[in-house]
């Protein structure tokens, strides 16, 4: 590979390999997840593996992105230079904020629909979530800054800010891997030890701290450009599958007790209050990356690269939704409303709950399913009327799905 | 014809007031594990036994008052007061209510220290969450906010009643309240005191269908209801926690 800047240690895979489906797989599947968990008091989202460990579908779609901004965009940094791979970096961070402002256009739609209809003596003190569309002037500008994030929309700013300061991360990640794993540990040291964090309005910090989960993003990144290739050695012993197992367990085990208080002794609760909790998903505890490593080390021991099913007619939907994650997360955010609404309107009941998890779903994968035809057609059209001559549209988002 | 009609008219108004009463006794039903009495109210015992008195303090925000002119008297801490003299006759009971609305976890912790020197509480009633759910509080800092109020209360020798919030299903996806439950419930077994799971108590009431709380409209009469039952389910708490049921049968005797 003749490259301007021909990386040594890290070298992203060749161009010829395939993309490796089990990412899409996984985070088609947490996209799921996340739109099961956003819909509150929905029973079905029991199935969801934040209930059976410490951590959740946000470690997997933070991770997974992280490994196909690596992917995708460190062949253009070697094939085409920073300058180049940097604009597309940050306009992928534009086309974010954008889909970020569009999901807070509906959520001020919904609580403006609230503000309207809602009017019951009993809930007088919880209408004063309204006091935001009092102010829209400081709501919507704050909400512009991603200082103001409604419930359930911290993953997009997060995932702003994490590609915009990708570019030189990506940089270092291609020079020396090892180095900018060390130094994005090093952030995630000091930004605990510090409590480093960005503001929020009107209050407080941001949900998912930058400088805490950019850990997992870099990590992801990393594993992408030969860093899972040089852990074969630790990830194929059979005392990793059994640790990640025994760690999976005990995690499982504690879980059940959040449920189910009487499988624990209450001495061994007092002792998890006082050593372990509070499990901190601001800050991307220890122990939720521990518990994410464990699931990713066993996922990866039992599926290979290779796995036939994963060119499976069944597994299609799940992978379809993965390439197409910012659309699909988008559309899950807007579904978790939407459904939330129905169950409001019409009915509560378990066979509503049923029927709007699996409806919802659905909608997510005709909705990929429609883009991939959309960016399909796109690419026949622009491969015929070039005859051929022009080369593949280089656009790294359709290079075998996105980042 | 007028006489069916006036006939039908009263078997269907009988019927509604029959379903309503039926309603008013079936639906404060509460199972036993939503009302746990693990930790004792020590000083609401003493004074019960001895003082024959009992000082109560309803610490909150808005959520623990209701509109209107019969506002005061319907809402929960005045049913409460209601509930507790009528289960422990012979028993000088006063609940007064402090609540200011709008405040945090961290604002109504502040003022604690106040509220025991000017009322001289055996018992405080600490209902707090909501606004810190609203405004997003970190958690962290809520925890150390109700930390510090019961350590307050508790060091004046003052019992206390954590309660959280009210389960409000129409703003669920506005308000993520369950974090904040779950601290809340943290705190109380950390410090030994009992909470009362309002959050709990409720959606079992909405899921049972003993309340419509999806109800979107100005209905006083529901508000009314559910604050009577909560305030009757906090009785039984103090009731129980306190161990005052030896009270409470003698009366019956």
């Amino acid at each position: 590979m003749h490259s301007p800047i021909s990386p040594i240690v890290a070298r992203p895979r060749d161009p010829t390999t395939p993309r490796d489906l089990r990412l899409d797989l996984f985070r088609g599947v947490a996209l799921w997840l996340i739109f099961l968990d956003h819909i509150p008091s929905n029973l079905v989202s029991w199935i969801t593996i934040r209930n059976y460990g410490f951590s959740d579908a946000t470690e997997i779609f933070i991770f997974i992105s992280g490994y196909t901004a690596a992917f995708v965009y460190g062949k253009v940094m070697v094939e085409r230079g920073f300058v180049i791979s940097s604009a597309r970096i940050l306009r992928r961070a534009w086309q974010i904020y954008v889909a970020h402002i569009f999901l807070f256009a509906i959520y001020l739609a919904e609580i403006s629909y609230v503000a309207r209809s809602f009017d019951n003596p009993l809930f007088a003190e919880e209408m004063n979530i309204l006091d935001f569309l009092k102010q829209p002037d400081i709501t919507i500008i704050q909400a512009l800054l991603l200082k103001f994030k409604p419930v359930n929309m911290d993953v997009l700013p997060l995932y702003i800010i994490l590609m915009m300061m990708f570019p030189p991360i990506l940089w270092l990640l291609l020079r020396n891997a090892t180095l900018a794993l060390a130094v994005s540990a090093g952030v995630y040291a000091v930004a605990l030890m510090f409590g480093m964090n960005l503001p929020a309005y009107p209050e407080g910090d941001w949900f998912f701290n930058p400088f805490a989960w950019q850990l997992l993003f870099v990590f992801g990144a990393w594993c992408a450009l030969g860093g899972a290739d040089r852990l074969t050695m630790v990830l194929s012993s059979r005392a990793t599958l059994a640790i990640a197992t025994a760690y999976l367990l005990v995690a499982f085990y504690i879980a059940l007790s959040w449920h189910l208080p009487a499988v624990m002794s209450p001495r061994v609760t007092q002792w998890l209050e006082d050593v372990i909790y509070p499990i901190d998903k601001t800050n991307l505890d220890a122990l939720r990356f521990a518990h994410f490593l464990a699931l990713a080390t066993v996922t990866v021991w039992f599926i290979p690269r290779t796995w036939p099913p994963l060119n499976s007619r069944w597994l299609h939907p799940a992978i379809l939704c993965g390439q197409h994650s910012l659309e699909i997360f988008c559309l899950g955010v807007f579904l978790a409303f939407a459904g939330h609404f129905a169950m409001v309107e019409i009915s509560g009941a378990l066979w509503m709950q049923v029927l709007i998890s699996v409806v919802g779903i659905l909608t997510m994968i005709a909705a990929a399913a429609l883009i991939a035809w959309y960016k399909r057609a796109d690419e026949r059209r622009a491969g015929g009327v070039s005859g051929g001559a022009r080369q593949k549209p280089a656009n790294a988002d359709l290079a075998g799905g996105e980042a | 014809m007028r006489t069916i009609c006036t006939a039908a008219l009263a078997a269907t108004f009988w019927l509604v007031l029959a379903g309503a009463q039926a309603a008013l006794t079936g639906a404060c039903a509460i199972p036993d594990y939503l009302v746990t009495s693990e930790y004792q109210l020590k000083r609401v015992a003493l004074a019960a036994e001895k003082r024959k008195s009992l000082r109560i303090a309803v610490v909150g925000t808005g959520s623990s008052i209701l509109a209107g002119p019969d506002g005061p008297g319907s809402a929960y801490p005045a049913r409460l007061e209601a509930a507790l003299r009528k289960r422990l006759p012979g028993i000088e009971i006063k609940v007064v209510t402090l609540v200011r609305t709008r405040l945090t976890a961290l604002d109504l912790a502040r003022s604690m220290r106040r509220v025991v020197e000017d009322e001289k509480p055996d018992l405080v009633i600490w209902q707090t969450g909501t606004i810190d759910a609203i405004r997003r509080i970190d958690q962290e800092e809520f925890k150390i906010a109700l930390d510090r109020g019961v350590e307050r209360l508790q060091k004046a020798g003052t019992d206390v009643i954590l309660m959280n919030m009210q389960y409000s299903p129409r703003t669920e996806s506005m308000i993520a309240v369950g974090p904040y439950s779950d601290t809340m419930r943290v705190v109380a077994q950390q410090r030994s005191v009992p909470l009362f799971d309002r959050l709990g108590i409720m959606r079992y009431w909405s899921d049972h269908g003993a309340f419509d709380l999806y109800a979107a409209g100005r209905d006083n009469v529901l508000a009314h209801r559910v604050h009577d039952c909560i305030g009757r389910a906090i009785a039984r708490l103090i009731v129980e926690s306190g161990r005052l049921q030896q009270i409470e049968s003698r009366a019956i005797k």
